[in-house]
């Protein structure tokens, strides 16, 4: 290839991106804090500790996600529940939990290895802190409120999209014994306060049965 | 010559003055967002409707910040570098009409107006004077900043300049020929009327780019060689030499290289209009139109053939990647030069066939 050639050949290459950006079709800049991307269903972003629907917490403190945790960044410590106020059904709850978000490599061993589903995945991802400290999360912060709602950071956040919130944590759906395909269309996990039981995930089977499909393919 | 005279000059002064600031801010800022464009980003669009004040935010950033002065500057130079560089910048585009001349009269006298800084004889000569001036400023900043990366930056100014210039230079001589002036005026005037060639009329406008298509290619490369924009842009070179002559100047300093830079765009973009493109000729409908919008109309066509060669030094900024050093030598000793020769060499001889016949005749 000429000089010259090559020379058109670059200039068609920007050109036609430009052309592109102009019309709207190029531009992959999202305006971040304005507008909030869409996150993957199963996003691995800022863990919360559940609760059942009448407000017990789902962790029993038996430091599993800790074990299973290859940062080491978990820390649980189990203790008896009171008999005159139990804080979770059964024997024990936890009764220290922490979790360094600095360690942490989001990969979701903890949440698979929960055997009560109370450590899930959220899609919250802003957790930019202004000292080590903070990045520390305790159980005040990743316990879930009443009504189910992740106890955020910042009280009024305008970043926190709490419509994300109220959608299961997929990951942990996935990779449950009940996601496997055996289970599809059941329900196999308990119900979260707030949200009470979520539904099933749509399995394998259905997603190729759409995808067959032509006239529903417009719209996932 | 009375005072009222001298207040029209002055007057024309100050416009050129203001209409050069404004355009080096409106172009920054079109040349950071063409670029996003092209890279499928969004660009400056936080300051004002579309970022369009960006570039003031920048300027006034650049007004309060320190002006570092290192220890080993040759402090003299250093500080008349960046003048050296705005100054040049300023003055070369005093020449270049930018509109049609109209007459007013003030004091009862009708007075002849001509909207360009000055209506100089030698107005070629002239622009490429002040364009080797400029070049001194890149010298000796790169010079006086007592540091390598500066003095790289202004021993590869020399080189390419001195090789560009030549091929520039080469690159007017069939302008000057083919007009028979170096008043820019009249080699716009010479432009204004319906392309004629062997005897043949055309449907064009008789801009020198359909005759002296050669020139004109020549001409634009060496002015994109001669701003130091990319894919020429050896000299500031930040990925190999650290901003080149600039690397020490901050604040003030470094922003009047940075309007100087811009400045010649703008001046060479002109230079490339009214040589090649009949400058601010084009259909103004007079008669039928208000008198001031006629009179503006040329005005707007000169900017607007100029924002297309705005838009093609922004256009290969965003494609091209900077040439090496011996290929840039290359271009301009083996390719150029030559060719503005060979080509005025052609030139020559059919406008002396024109005019003379042939020799033996």
């Amino acid at each position: 290839m000429g000089p010259v050639e090559a020379f058109i050949k670059g200039m068609a290459v920007t050109g036609r991106q430009f052309v592109a950006t102009v019309f709207g079709k190029g531009l992959v800049t999202t305006k971040y804090p304005k507008e909030m991307r869409q996150k993957p269903q199963r996003f691995h972003g800022r863990h919360v500790l559940n609760r059942y629907e009448d407000g017990m917490e789902k962790c029993i403190g038996c430091e599993l996600c800790a074990g299973a945790c290859p940062a080491s960044c978990i820390y649980v410590r189990g203790a008896d529940n009171p008999v005159d106020g139990p804080v979770s059904p059964g024997e024990r709850y936890g009764f220290v939990y922490e979790i360094n978000m600095l360690r942490c490599i989001f990969c979701g061993l903890c949440v698979e290895a929960c055997p009560t589903e109370a450590i899930t995945h959220t899609r919250l991802f802003e957790m930019s802190t202004t000292n080590r400290a903070d990045a520390i999360y305790t159980k005040t912060e990743l316990l879930v409120d009443e009504d189910g709602r992740p106890n955020h950071m910042v009280e009024a956040d305008r970043f926190a999209d709490f419509r994300e919130l109220a959608e299961a944590d997929g990951w942990m759906r996935a990779t449950a014994p009940q996601g496997r395909a055996a289970y599809e269309g059941r329900v196999a996990w308990s119900g979260s306060a707030g949200v009470g039981v979520r539904p099933p995930e749509v399995g394998q089977s259905q997603d190729r049965a759409e995808a067959e499909e032509p006239s529903n393919s417009g719209e996932a | 010559m009375d005072w009222i005279d001298l207040a029209l000059v002055v007057a024309r002064v100050i416009v050129v003055f203001a209409l050069l600031l404004v355009v080096t801010i409106l172009l920054i800022w079109f040349e950071r967002k063409i670029v996003a464009d092209m890279q499928n980003r969004v660009g400056p669009d936080r300051a004002g409707p579309w970022g369009i004040l960006q570039t003031l935010a920048d300027g006034l950033k650049l007004f309060f910040k320190e002006q570092v002065t290192p220890r080993k500057v040759e402090l003299g130079l250093y500080l008349a570098a960046p003048m050296l560089a705005a100054i040049p910048a300023f003055l070369m585009f005093m020449v270049v009409p930018f509109g049609r001349p109209f007459v007013i009269t003030l004091g009862g006298v009708p007075r002849q107006v001509p909207l360009q800084g000055a209506d100089l004889n030698v107005g070629l000569l002239y622009i490429l004077a002040m364009s080797s001036v400029a070049v001194y400023a890149v010298v000796l900043a790169g010079w006086a900043s007592g540091s390598k990366y500066p003095l790289l930056g202004g021993v590869r100014a020399t080189a390419q300049a001195i090789s560009y210039e030549a091929a520039m230079g080469l690159s007017l001589v069939p302008v000057v020929l083919y007009t028979g002036s170096l008043r820019l005026s009249e080699i716009v005037a010479a432009q204004s009327s319906t392309l004629t060639f062997l005897g043949q009329t055309f449907g064009l406008p008789a801009w020198n780019v359909f005759v002296l298509a050669p020139s004109f290619i020549i001409f634009f490369v060496a002015a994109v060689a001669e701003t130091n924009r990319a894919p020429f842009d050896l000299v500031e070179a930040e990925q190999e030499i650290v901003g080149g002559f600039h690397t020490e100047y901050s604040g003030l300093r470094f922003a009047l290289f940075f309007l100087a830079e811009y400045i010649n765009i703008f001046t060479m973009s002109a230079l490339a209009v009214t040589l090649f493109l009949g400058g601010w000729s084009g259909p103004t409908w007079d008669g039928s139109l208000p008198v001031v919008v006629s009179g503006l109309l040329p005005t707007v066509w000169f900017l607007l053939k100029v924002l297309v060669f705005l838009f093609l030094f922004v256009w290969l900024r965003a494609t091209l990647p900077r040439l090496r050093y011996d290929q840039l030598m290359t271009l301009g000793w083996k390719r150029l030069i030559p060719a503005s020769l060979v080509w005025l060499f052609c030139i020559g001889g059919a406008l002396a066939f024109r005019n003379f016949g042939l020799p033996w005749s």
